[in-house]
């Protein structure tokens, strides 16, 4: 048996979670005593791969898998598991990997958790730690299954070196023609995303309107942080729907999250809760999100921000 | 068009998340369960495509007899029909079963589920019964446009959204933003009042072995008081030296 990871490659590279969930498959792979395969494709920077301890790494190159229909994605990562005996196939949170776990757990007939916090609490029988409730909660989960998948939650596990020697495989498996066309795509390129984010800026309702946003960009690019917004926010179209961050919107596990302008409303914090350090600015100090904040300064965002920026810019400078 | 909505029937989000039985059950005491908000936007979309399209509508979810006040909601807001399947929700995996034979018994050519249910937040429902449908499957929708049997969808990616080409049939894993907030209904006492007469169809289960089960819950750490500062250099300075985030 051994244990596989897919690591996503975006442009030939690595992402932060992709690294994650390799170091997660490599301290797995050492409690159970085996091997751990990362499967990927279309790159050929697989040093880093090594560097967090994959000791053999499966390039797949196919033109099959230029396609946005990720059950053939979800084929060729199920073709790795049976190819390498792996039991245990590992995922990440990203929203490919959110599209392709499931799939890979339906096709291999494998139990599947995802939002998983942390290595095992048990092998035998097999438990994870998972977020529920929208991080109000957790819980854990037995996989009953003799294949199971994990799907990691991000920012939750962290990165470890484990530099090893790995084997290196062209691996194309037959695959079918997806039937998913992608027609267009609007990505932004130079920012930092909350996909990818370490800190998170985010603003709400208490700054007024969109054209306020100026002082939170500023904030954001000297943290070189992704821009996140209540809900209210994107409902009133100050910010696009993808910044809403929330129950009902996007997970914000960073280390540092800025909440600027936000009451701190159940559902808002919901899907924030996760974060290492929270900052808090608001004008009312009954606002709730004191309570769940590690540090709160009380007074208006109008001043405080772009003071804030203009110390961290100093600050910056001074500690590179 | 035939459309099935999967509607899973959540605590409201206001609720306060406790456990007993030594934490191996949640507490329901003092719960209001409500359409899944992810749901509840897709029912609102598959609204217009019976409006304006000539769709039938069907919503069905897996659950004990206390899901059928959520599923009379749906049926104020509009939809034709419910199923309720008559089983425990334990599982992802089971769920997508149950579901898979309500699509094969019922044809349906659009399946509409949430990208995740705010309770469990498994994620897994709508990709695991594409699987066993062997339809197509779009996840993380936030725009949807159907004519003829072809579907054009708007998936939201990591820093941005693509717009994809697809056929029916087709399960779609939704979210918010495919409708606007301000198109969700609220229903009507007429919407009440004709919701009670449409059916609401209970079915057996069929067996399935489950895969994983939820053995104890935890609440996170309580945490300790928040620090309040007087000014930007006494934060810049705990964030660096005390918290070493920046
Ligand atoms: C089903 C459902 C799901 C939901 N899901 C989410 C979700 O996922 N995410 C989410 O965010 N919300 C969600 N909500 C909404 C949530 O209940 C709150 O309404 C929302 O979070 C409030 O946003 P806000 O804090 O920006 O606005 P408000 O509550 O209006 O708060 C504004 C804050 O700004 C402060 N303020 C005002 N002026 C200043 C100033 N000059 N400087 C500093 N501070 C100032 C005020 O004191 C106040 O605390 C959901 C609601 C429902 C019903
Ligand atoms: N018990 C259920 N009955 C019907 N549909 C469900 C049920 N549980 C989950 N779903 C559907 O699957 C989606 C994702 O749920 P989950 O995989 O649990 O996060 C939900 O938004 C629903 O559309």
């Amino acid at each position: 048996m051994s244990i596989l990871v897919f690591a996503e490659s975006s442009e030939g590279k690595f992402k932060k979670v992709a690294l994650e969930v390799t170091s997660y498959g490599k301290k797995l792979a050492e409690t159970l005593q085996t091997n751990l395969v990362v499967v990927t494709a279309f790159t050929e920077n697989t040093e880093v791969l090594s560097k967090y301890g994959a000791e053999k790494i499966l390039i797949g190159n196919s033109d099959a898998l230029k396609t946005s229909d990720a059950s053939i994605w979800a084929d060729f990562i199920a073709a790795a598991a049976q190819k390498e005996n792996a039991d245990i196939i590992i995922i990440d949170a990203s929203a490919n990997g959110a599209f392709v776990a499931p799939l890979v757990a339906a096709k291999l007939q494998a139990g599947f958790t995802s939002n998983v916090v942390d290595l095992p609490v048990s092998t035998s029988p097999f438990i994870v730690k998972r977020n529920a409730f929208s991080t109000k909660a957790f819980n854990n989960t037995e996989i009953k299954t003799a294949k199971k998948v994990i799907g990691l939650a991000k920012n939750s596990f962290g990165l470890f070196e484990n530099p090893v020697q790995s084997t290196v495989e062209d691996f194309s498996p037959e695959l079918k023609a997806g039937k998913i066309k992608r027609t267009s795509i609007d990505k932004t390129t130079d920012e930092v995303t909350i996909a990818d984010a370490e800190i998170i800026v985010a603003g709400g309702r208490g700054l007024k309107s969109g054209d306020n946003w100026g002082m939170i960009e500023d904030l954001a690019e000297v943290l070189g942080a992704a821009k996140a917004c209540s809900k209210p926010v994107s409902d009133l179209g100050w910010r696009p729907h993808s910044e809403h961050v929330g129950q009902t919107g996007k997970q914000a596990a960073v280390n540092l999250y800025f909440a600027i302008g936000i009451s701190g409303a159940i559902q808002h914090l919901a899907g924030v809760n996760a974060s290492k350090v929270k900052v808090v600015i608001n004008t009312d100090e009954e606002a709730p999100f004191f309570k769940a904040a590690e540090y709160g300064i009380v007074g208006d965002a109008f001043e405080i921000v772009p003071k804030l920026v203009e110390k961290l810019k100093a600050f910056k400078a001074e500690n590179g | 068009m035939k459309i099935l909505v999967c509607i899973s029937s959540v605590p409201d989000t206001t609720s306060k998340i406790n456990f007993t039985d030594n934490n191996t059950k949640f507490d329901t005491d003092g719960i209001q369960f409500v359409i899944n908000p992810h749901d509840e936007y897709s029912l609102t979309r598959a609204m217009w495509f019976k409006e304006k399209q000539g769709a039938s509508l069907t919503v069905v979810s897996v659950g004990n007899q206390s899901v059928e006040s959520t599923l009379r909601k749906a049926l104020a807001i509009g939809a034709d029909d419910a199923i309720r399947v008559n089983a425990e929700a334990t599982d992802g995996y089971f769920v997508a079963q149950q579901l898979a034979e309500v699509v094969k018994n019922g044809n349906y050519d659009l399946v509409i589920a949430g990208r995740e249910s705010i309770d469990y937040n498994g994620g897994m429902v709508p990709g695991m019964l594409s699987s066993l449908l062997d339809y197509n499957f779009v996840n993380a929708v936030t725009g949807i446009e159907i004519s003829d049997n072809k579907a054009s969808l708007t998936r939201e990616i990591d820093g941005g959204k693509e717009v994809l080409e697809t056929v029916l049939p087709l399960v779609v894993g939704s979210q918010k933003g495919i409708v606007k907030e301000t198109e969700l209904r609220i229903p009507n006492m007429r919407g009440i009042m004709m919701a009670r007469k449409k059916p609401l169809n209970v079915v057996e289960p069929i067996s399935v072995e489950p895969t994983t089960e939820v053995k104890s819950f935890e609440k996170p750490e309580v945490k300790s008081a928040c620090k309040i500062v007087e000014s930007v250099d006494e934060l810049i300075d705990l964030l660096h030296n005390e918290a070493k985030v920046i």
